[in-house]
């Protein structure tokens, strides 16, 4: 229920002119609820930035999603962090 | 990727019938500034506390919509998982805190330049909520406008 709801929190954000960005660790959820601009990472349940521990991994995955922020959309964004991981 | 087919067999007859929310028109606010002049501000719906405050309450029908406020200066190792669901493993978020409200991994950024700073306070809700009627009411309302109130420019949000 986690991804359904940062969805609804965003939207209540975003209608006050803030931009947000979401993480899903479930993109079928994403794909339904619509967030404003989502990014789904491969990451198992109570994973949502990668490895604990892991200060590099987790930097990555916040930039990939900071990185969504800079789209033009349109609305609904949702990326996979495949495809969206800086190098 | 997480998949639905890793849940319990309850959990998944329960989601694969849930009436989730569909958000539309999808709101959509661009960036105001580029990310290095943006502050940035934290939503995690982990279900994190700090020690001075109340858990969140897993037995309010249809969930505890209500939310804690985190100041910035907040040692993220002292936030305790008080998310009682058991469709995750606590293992991860309970060693390292960050996994889910990453306040050190912003500071990193805004210290290096990449993000322009970090917002004094973010907000820890329990993300467990089948009927979302009060927090799109109240308290997801209650978050926007006082980030608004902040000058906060941009929000991530992380599930558990």
């Amino acid at each position: 229920m986690c991804n359904q709801t940062v969805g609804l929190i965003a939207a209540e954000i975003e209608r006050r002119g803030i931009a947000t960005v979401c993480l899903t660790l479930l993109r079928e959820v994403a794909e339904k609820v619509r967030p404003p601009r989502t990014l789904a990472v491969p990451f198992a349940h109570g994973y949502p930035l990668g490895r604990p521990g892991d200060p590099a991994g987790q930097r990555a995955v916040i930039l990939a999603a900071l990185g969504l922020l800079e789209r033009e959309g349109p609305p609904p964004v949702l990326d996979d962090l495949s495809d969206s991981a800086p190098e | 990727m997480a998949q639905l087919s890793e849940l319990s067999l309850k959990l998944r007859v329960f989601m694969k019938a849930y009436p989730w929310r569909r958000i539309d028109p999808v709101p959509w606010a661009p960036l105001r500034r580029p990310l290095r002049e943006a502050r940035i501000a934290l939503v995690s719906t982990a279900g994190l506390v700090l020690p001075s405050q109340p858990p969140f309450d897993d037995t309010v029908k249809g969930g505890d919509w209500s939310y804690r406020e985190v100041p910035s200066d907040a040692d993220p190792s002292t936030l305790i998982d008080t998310h009682r669901s058991e469709s995750f493993d606590h293992g991860g978020v309970q060693r390292d805190p960050n996994l889910a409200f990453p306040i050190d991994r912003l500071r990193e950024l805004a210290g290096e330049g990449i993000v322009g700073a970090v917002n004094h306070r973010h907000f820890s809700f329990m993300g467990s909520i089948t009927s979302p009627g009060r927090l799109m009411a109240t308290t997801a309302p209650e978050v926007g406008a006082a980030l608004a109130e902040d000058g906060v420019d941009a929000v991530l949000l992380v599930p558990i």
